[in-house]
């Protein structure tokens, strides 16, 4: 068993309208130190069965294949086995 | 001609494809279930709008993975002729089958209305009955149709004239104030680099009789039967 975290990042020059809105939201609560604001995803996964590497890299595939979309998504994960 | 219209869970204009390829165009034309997995004996298939899959994840990011998916990837390798509107756009982005992907609307709002778009090349078999340069008055209705494209993916779709439509003034200007969702360069519709397979945000199907406001759809669907030499 594995815990695993997943977090998907849209691409640097990639412009990220929700993030841009959290941004002047919070300028305009007052938090001017905030320099700049983007949104991604977060997901829980729980793998089982095989060895750390393999689990990781079975699951770098199901990023590549349908968790991010590596035109506008950048990946990072954390296995915990 | 025989058209196939794809219906994923959470289609919702297929009815308006099937309607409009039958009554309005007097064609041939059937539904085709997401679980199936032979296209055989069709001349075009339709991806249509719609929310498939809940538009979880991504739009189309599911959808590209059901069984039919596959026979749509290997009738359009073959070169048969796939049109992919609004969702069905999104899910041939996310197939692989043309180049980009899709972003939130720069103004994070569900757009819904006409626009005008400007038709960029008449090289391919959707638009050999259109002028270039003819501007087109036909609706959008979505919240994910910011089209984004690495800038050397889209000096080369340009150059092999994959660009078929840009958001436009009803003139023809193509600038910024007239993009609806903040597309790449006013794009609103691509074709693959062999032209057989188009995607694009506007329902042309919503656009195919005077009584609906616009009939300017049409020209998509009769530059195909023309280029299939289809007995309209």
């Amino acid at each position: 068993m594995a815990d695993a975290k997943v977090f998907i990042t849209l691409k640097e020059g990639i412009l990220d309208p929700q993030g841009k809105t959290l941004l002047r939201a919070l300028r305009e609560l007052g938090y001017d130190e905030v320099e700049d604001l983007r949104v991604g995803k977060y997901m829980e996964v729980k793998l089982t069965g095989g060895d750390a590497g393999t689990l990781e890299s079975r699951l770098g595939e199901m990023c590549e294949r349908l968790l991010a979309n590596p035109i506008i998504e950048d990946y990072r994960m954390e296995v915990d086995v | 001609m025989k058209f196939g219209v794809v219906v994923f869970p959470g289609s919702n204009c297929d009815h308006d494809c099937h309607y409009v390829i039958r009554e309005v165009l007097g064609q041939d034309v059937d539904y085709v279930w997401h679980g199936s997995t032979d296209v055989r004996g069709y001349d075009c298939l339709v991806l249509p709008g719609g929310f498939s899959y809940g538009d979880y994840l991504r739009t189309g990011a599911v959808a590209r993975f059901s069984p039919v998916m596959k026979a749509v990837e290997e009738f359009a390798a073959a070169g048969g002729y796939v049109i992919g509107i609004c969702n069905g756009f999104q899910i041939l982005l996310e197939a692989g089958l043309l180049p980009g992907a899709m972003m939130r609307n720069t103004g994070l709002k569900f757009v819904c209305r006409f626009v005008d778009i400007r038709v960029e090349t008449t090289s391919t078999p959707w638009t050999n009955s259109a002028k270039v340069g003819e501007v087109l008055s036909i609706p959008i209705a979505h919240n994910e149709g910011n089209y984004q494209v690495p800038p050397d993916a889209l000096e080369e779709m340009k150059r092999r004239g994959q660009v078929v439509f840009r958001y436009s003034s009803p003139e023809g200007s193509v600038l910024p104030e007239f993009c609806p969702n903040g597309s790449n360069e006013n794009i609103a519709g691509i074709c693959s680099r062999e032209g057989n397979v188009l995607g694009m945000m506007p329902h042309p199907e919503r656009a195919s009789e005077a009584e609906l406001g616009s009939s300017d759809g049409l020209v998509i669907w009769n530059s195909l039967l023309a280029h299939c030499g289809a007995s309209v």
